[in-house]
């Protein structure tokens, strides 16, 4: 069924999209974009009512990756569930991990070891900088810059995998926290090889920034390109780098005071405008900020266990009661709703995916702009389909 | 000047391209099937049994317990139990798998089977070369493929083998001379002597501790 | 607080509800607690006010919950409720051969179908203030026919795709949603899955490996198809 053809109703009072009026000669071509796509990020489509090049109506069709996420839940353990977490949001599995330890440890009021936050937040913020590299990457990929920024974000992103292999064991699927704390401890000599991949990622960001803020091209093509107004992004729900390049100063590391993320000295980058090279800026400079909170945490790290004793890893029932923990994903606010009702598994298992909810505004942004610079404001906009679809 | 910033770029890329003729940090391609990167110790990749000694099957350190089927996941594991038993390491009877097995098409390499297993039965492998033309059976490892010796596990995690056999050689050791006391014990009362003032030892389940 | 992030928030349960009260008169608002120690109690409103509550939750100077995080979709099954009961009933019985009505109490078992709902749960916060979360639920009257709830994309726009998403698994449908489809499944898929009951079609493609449940399966789906290739 063609998604053009759905009428939304007449509803007063909502964010709806902007109406483009056409000059109504002949008629609009219909496309459908994706699911097949090299530039959809995944089994994506997009179909696109276009008068000549620009774009008239944008409806987002998912659904292609669904993987049945939430019912799984139901029929497995809490433990059961971490690894399946780590294939939400498969680039980023650490802070997916992370939201969902959080969430069960809410639900039963399950304390951490000093050791153990401080290990959580320097692989947050390794996953957020790798996350970053590769989705600026990915973008300048779609420029057509074929493919050398990405492969260069992913030199840098190969020396984070090599760390987390040789702490969790696996490259991208870690499976590392548990309700608790975390599965394994880092030894000093890892601790080191961290320490050394950190001191060189300064200039990586260097050579990044040399290459690409500067470049007429990117510029010409993002600038003012994709623009989303702050009320409409607070109002739609979107969260992460994209709200804060609207100018909305809201990461959750700041207002939840999560982990312990008070320690840490950091800023939050925000932008002016709300296009494309804002969000590029953002993404850049808080790759930068993590390179300081992970500077900090590798400093101060304490020795300790990474495993509170009194925590259960078998015969896990928590009471009957319900949570919601969220923490800020590199692409936004990830969160896990459990609804327990005192068995082993949860009786309602709810993940908040950060990529589904802003792209509730891709059509708003996209309107009247050239499907060219569709490929880029969907590309800015850094989703992953594993996310959206469960 | 107009191009200003594509120029510094295409500086960049230059600087790239011949420095990776000259220096090993710019040229990270690795030729593989030629070259191959050492893989961490702790990498891991499917489950494997592990077996003390030479002979697999009477080594075999898996009691058929099922707590690693129950635990898995994506419910990959499969075992059936034996009718008869045979001793295990400290000279135990107990029973032993007929039936394992893993279908790694399944196998999601999280590893939770391993932290679940009381006996230190079953760890990771990190081979993954294993692409097989064979549709229906090939990614389905049974008993005899899936047992791999101790000194193949020393092999490829040498760390945690150690710490493994230390603790198997300690909980062995206890059980040795719990055997011994109860065997002074019935010694003595055969004699007809008064027992021996050793505190009698209370029975503690031969599960070790385990590192979380 | 180590171990779990903290939920910074402005004002008690109680106090939110006795606000919405003030605010929209005969809004039916219910505290529901929460067992666990995560301490977020939610708020069930009842579904004719909710659009001029959430108006209100979202324009209130105080409050200011501008950013609706979270709607999720929960599935409650018929209970069958068995309950004993004393009944004094007359009953008419000879004694010392009379005819004589006398009361007798006998003890009966009675069972009746609670009957099951779904929920909309929404999660709200507040940008402008920092606090939150507040939790919403709406409850539909039952699961079969009576599935309706008014829908809070007019307020939030980002419930536009939560709502299609609990329509599409859970099957509530909430009037005043501008394009209410299905999102993750096809257009044409019928049921709703997440439901408790659903039952998966017998439509799949089945590869032999011994593994017990999916075995059985294959061997059932392959002499069904058997039979019916038979019958055909």
């Amino acid at each position: 069924m063609n998604s053009l053809d759905v009428k939304t109703e007449r509803v007063e009072g909502w964010n709806r999209p902007p109406v483009i009026e056409t000059d109504g000669e002949g008629e609009l071509l219909e496309v459908a974009m994706g699911p097949h796509h090299p530039s959809t990020h995944g089994v994506f489509r997009m179909d696109l009512a276009l008068d000549g090049e620009r774009v008239v109506r944008l409806k987002p069709v998912f659904g292609y990756l669904h993987r049945n996420h939430e019912q799984i839940a139901e029929t497995v353990s809490y433990l059961a569930m971490m690894p399946y977490t780590d294939r939400l949001d498969y680039i980023c599995s650490l802070t997916n991990n992370w939201a969902y330890a959080l969430a069960v440890e809410k639900l039963v009021g399950q304390e951490v070891p000093e050791r153990a936050e401080y290990l959580r937040v320097i692989l947050a913020e390794l996953t957020r900088a790798q996350n970053h590299a590769s989705t600026i990457g990915f973008l300048l990929q779609e420029m057509g810059a074929s493919g050398t920024p990405l492969m260069y974000a992913f030199r840098e992103r190969e020396k984070i995998l090599d760390l987390f292999e040789s702490l969790t064991g696996s490259r991208m699927m870690c499976n590392y926290m548990r309700f608790g704390g975390c599965r394994v401890d880092a030894s000093p000599a890892w601790l080191d090889a961290a320490r050394k991949v950190v001191a060189a990622l300064p200039a990586f960001v260097d050579e990044f920034e040399r290459f690409l803020s500067g470049n007429e091209i990117v510029m010409a093509r993002c600038q003012g390109v994709g623009i989303l107004r702050p009320d409409l992004a607070v109002n739609a729900g979107v969260t992460g780098p994209m709200l804060r390049a609207s100018g909305v100063n809201y990461d959750i590391r700041k207002v939840d005071h999560y982990g312990i993320y008070d320690r840490f000295r950091f800023r939050v980058p925000l932008g002016d405008h709300g296009d494309i090279y804002d969000r590029y800026m953002v993404r850049v400079l808080e790759i930068r900020e993590s390179i300081g909170i992970l500077e900090q945490a590798l400093k101060d790290i304490p020795n300790g266990p990474v495993m509170d004793p009194k925590a259960k890893i078998r015969g896990f029932r928590p009471k009957p009661g319900e949570a919601y923990g969220r923490i800020e994903a590199p692409k936004g606010e990830l969160g896990f709703y459990l609804i327990s009702d005192g068995t082993p598994n949860p009786y309602r298992y709810r993940v908040r995916p950060p990529s589904l909810i802003n792209l509730t505004v891709l059509e708003d942004m996209c309107l009247g702009s050239n499907v060219a610079d569709v490929v880029l404001i969907f590309g800015s906009v850094d989703i992953v389909l594993g996310e959206v679809d469960r | 000047m107009l191009g200003e910033g594509i120029l510094k770029g295409l500086a960049e890329t230059a600087k790239n391209f011949a420095g990776s003729f000259v220096s090993k940090e710019r040229m990270t391609t690795v030729e593989y099937p030629e070259e191959r990167l050492p893989l961490p110790e702790a990498s891991r990749n499917f489950p494997f049994l592990v077996y003390d000694g030479s002979d697999w099957q009477a080594g075999l350190r898996c009691v058929a317990c099922q707590i690693c089927e129950k635990e898995c996941p994506p419910k990959c594991i499969y075992i059936e139990k034996s009718k008869d038993k045979k001793p295990d390491y400290v000279g135990k009877l107990q029973i032993y798998p007929t039936k394992f097995d893993i279908d790694i098409s399944v196998c999601m390499s999280c590893q939770i089977c391993v932290e679940v297993c009381p006996f230190e039965a079953i760890k990771m492998n990190n081979e993954f070369e294993l692409a097989t033309d064979n549709r229906f059976g090939g990614l389905l490892l049974d008993r005899k493929e899936l047992a791999k010796s101790n000194e193949y596990y020393h092999q490829i995690h040498p760390t945690e083998a150690a710490e493994v056999d230390a603790r198997l050689a300690a909980e062995k050791a206890k059980a040795e001379a719990k055997a011994k006391a109860a065997a002074d014990a019935a010694a003595a009362k055969a004699a007809g002597a008064p027992a021996p003032a050793t505190p009698t030892r209370v029975a503690k389940p031969s599960e070790g501790e385990r590192k979380s | 607080m180590d171990g779990a992030g903290g939920d910074s928030i402005v004002k008690t349960v109680e106090e939110i509800k006795a606000a919405i009260e003030a605010a929209v008169p005969g809004a039916g608002v219910t505290v529901v607690h929460n067992g666990s120690p995560s301490g977020q109690h939610s708020l069930r409103i009842e579904p004719e006010h909710a659009v001029e509550v959430a108006t209100f939750l979202r324009d209130d100077a105080e409050l200011a919950l501008d950013f609706l995080s979270n709607v999720t979709g929960v599935d409650f099954l018929d209970k069958e409720v068995s309950e004993k009961i004393k009944v004094t009933r007359p009953v008419t019985k000879t004694v010392d051969g009379l005819e004589q009505t006398v009361e007798e109490t006998v003890e009966e078992t009675r069972k009746h179908v609670e009957p099951g709902y779904l929920e909309a749960v929404y999660h709200l916060f507040s940008v402008a203030k920092k606090h939150g979360p507040v939790v919403l639920r709406m409850r539909t009257r039952n699961r079969s026919d009576e599935v309706e709830l008014p829908s809070l994309t007019p307020i939030w726009r980002s419930a536009e795709f939560q709502e299609r998403e609990v329509f599409d698994l859970y099957g509530i449908v909430f009037k005043g949603h501008p394009d209410l489809r299905r999102l993750l499944m096809w257009d044409e898929f019928k049921d709703h899955p997440m439901r408790r009951d659903y039952v998966e079609p017998d439509d799949y493609e089945y590869e032999p490996t011994p593994h017990d449940k999916v075995l059985a399966r294959a061997q059932a789906h392959k002499a069904a198809a058997a039979a019916g290739e038979e019958k055909a």
